[in-house]
């Protein structure tokens, strides 16, 4: 608890005046989503300010992890599953059935739950995903994945050994290597879908401090349960309540004085 | 209840050691049938080889090696020449044919229909698979004798022949004339039969890959195909070779649906549209109108299979640790 205590009162977020306005990177605007018959999300209005950290709170089953995986598509692997309303990526509207979901989700990664390495080597699970895009010389692609696990905070614990298979990594190490695969991609937008519930405390703080140093350049949308981790990461956050958006405001705003009554018994534990 | 209040009755106080007793009675009877169970396998396996082996003695000290490379079967000379090298090639060549055809058709189905199958479609299709893998054999072998066979010696050998005539190697794999019997109906029939092990033990394995894997490479932006062949695949690539190796073991041994179209000659011809045999094949039509040494011979072929499916098995292992290795595991 100290050490969330120092990261919080070292976090520039939680000071008194709320960051500058970003301009928007992603807009919703009334979306609902269907299961089938079943209406888990109900009119969401919300937008992703460009570069910022977005955390999405709630208790289970209230539609967050649900309201992530329609800013990719990814609803559209399963029958029976729709969207509607307006979900915009700058000019691009993502719900377009005739978008290119290719070119979308290489646009907007994703990084899920449980680490999920491709059953490939280390260097393959990241120059995998930029040959989908890129057709780059040997010695470029060397370069790139160095990059990109450099920016995923693990080139110095594999360099050695690039050519063991991704799965041999501990489950920290794993969920790093997912995300520097997102990186190599070089998204605009990123989703992280509790990235951290899998992870030992370690892990995690490391995850976490990748998720501030990746905001610099990535929109960055964030599910947890882990309150103090979204206090910890977001500039913003999104409480949501079966299926609705109850409030959506600055981080610091819904940690401290909360609006709505339901918010506030959140994030005291009161329920959820 | 009655017999345990007898118990209660008789020992007074609640006997614990006397009844964990009786327990133990029937743990050390369920731990011999299982074992005895375990090692009728093994002895059955082992009954088998030595008869084999006592069965086709006369034959091996009659022939020794040369029976390996000896094309002549001629049982009704004297003294009768055999040789195993015909039904050997044969055995190899339809079942290479076969599993060339079946591997690509099989796992194209089974990809379908885990990956890209609309759901109302995915129960006929699964229902029809299952039921080729239930037709007999004999059916087969009837149907590629009265259908299949003249079929193709009227359309599709006759155009392969034609494209084929003259280009080296192909031509000579591809000569004529067309032939209602011949190697290539016969693996082509062994192709329909091994088709639902293979489609069938895909599609199981192709189900046990966890889905947020499959969301993890659609979330890189791969498309269906990527996502097959890049993490479906090598994912699931020992259970599909075990499928394979399922359909190969079946392909090598598959008798009676080979007898009927094989055309039983034990001449090895390049061409894959000529009549052949194998071992299977030649075993079946010999082996009832067969005595002493011709008989001996055929038992030492049946040993021969055994051998050869033996080493199959053992290579595919083998392949499959290499792969393992190189995959950096």
């Amino acid at each position: 608890m100290t050490d969330l205590s120092v990261s919080m009162s070292s976090n520039a977020h939680l000071a008194s005046q709320p960051l500058p306005e970003a301009p928007a990177k992603v807009t919703v605007r009334n979306l609902n989503f269907y299961y089938g018959e079943h209406h888990a999300l109900k009119n969401i209005n919300l937008t992703l300010g460009a570069n910022r950290v977005t955390a999405f709170i709630g208790p289970s089953g209230c539609g967050k992890s649900t309201l992530l995986r329609i800013f990719n598509r990814m609803y559209d692997l399963y029958p029976g599953q729709r969207a509607t309303g307006q979900l915009m990526l700058d000019q691009t509207n993502i719900l377009d059935p005739r978008l290119d979901l290719n070119l979308l989700r290489a646009r907007v990664g994703m990084v899920f739950q449980k680490p999920t390495p491709f059953p490939m080597t280390i260097y393959e699970n990241i120059a995998f995903g930029i040959r989908l895009y890129e057709k780059i010389s040997k010695s470029e692609m060397d370069d790139r994945v160095e990059k990109a696990l450099r920016g995923g905070a693990l080139w110095n614990e594999v360099k050695d050994k690039l050519n063991a298979s991704g799965l041999s990594l501990s489950g920290g190490q794993q969920q790093r290597l997912c995300i520097a695969r997102t990186v190599a991609v070089r998204p605009e937008v990123i989703l992280f879908d509790e990235p951290c519930s899998a992870l030992d405390p370690i892990s995690t703080a490391k995850v976490e401090e990748l998720i501030q140093e990746l905001s610099e350049n990535y929109t960055i949308a964030i599910v947890t349960h882990n309150m103090q981790q979204a206090a910890r990461v977001s500039d913003k956050t999104a409480f949501m309540y079966l299926g609705e958006l109850i409030e959506f405001d600055d981080t610091s705003k819904i940690f401290t004085s909360p609006s709505d009554r339901r918010t506030q018994d959140y994030i005291t534990g009161r329920f959820g | 209840m009655v017999v345990q209040s007898d118990v209660i009755d008789d020992a007074g106080p609640y006997d614990r050691a006397k009844a964990l007793s009786a327990f133990k009675l029937g743990d050390v009877t369920f731990y011999w049938i299982t074992r005895l169970s375990a090692i009728s396998v093994l002895l059955i396996l082992g009954g088998i080889i030595v008869s084999l082996i006592v069965g086709a003695f006369p034959a091996m000290k009659e022939y020794g090696f040369s029976f390996l490379w000896t094309q002549r079967w001629a049982p009704s000379a004297d003294p009768p020449v055999l040789g195993a090298l015909g039904p050997m090639y044969g055995t190899l060549v339809t079942s290479f044919i076969a599993m060339l055809i079946a591997i690509p058709v099989g796992l194209g189905i089974a990809i379908f229909l885990t990956e890209l199958c609309p759901q109302w479609l995915r129960r006929p299709i699964g229902m029809a698979i299952e039921l080729l893998a239930g037709i007999p054999s004999i059916i087969y072998g009837m149907w590629g004798f009265f259908v299949l066979g003249p079929f193709l010696a009227n359309t599709f050998q006759p155009f392969m022949i034609r494209i084929f005539d003259g280009v080296p190697v192909l031509g000579a794999i591809f000569a004529g004339p067309p032939s209602y019997l011949s190697t290539f109906n016969a693996a082509l029939i062994l192709a329909i039969m091994v088709l639902p092990f293979i489609t069938s033990i895909s599609v199981d394995v192709f189900k046990t890959v966890p889905p947020v894997l499959k969301e993890a490479a659609y979330g890189v932006g791969c498309t269906t195909w990527e996502v097959v062949r890049s993490v479906v695949i090598p994912y699931t690539r020992v259970g599909i070779i075990g499928g394979v190796m399922l359909a190969l073991g079946r392909a090598l041994g598959e008798t009676m649906a080979v007898t009927f179209i094989i055309g039983n000659s034990f001449r090895i011809s390049s061409s894959i549209f000529a009549p052949g045999t194998t071992i299977s094949a030649a075993i079946a039509s010999e082996f009832a109108e067969s005595d002493g040494l011709h008989q001996s011979g055929l038992i030492l072929l049946g040993l021969l299979l055994f051998v050869l499916t033996f080493f199959v098995l053992a290579a595919a292992r083998l392949m499959l640790m290499r792969l393992d290795k190189k995959a950096g595991k």
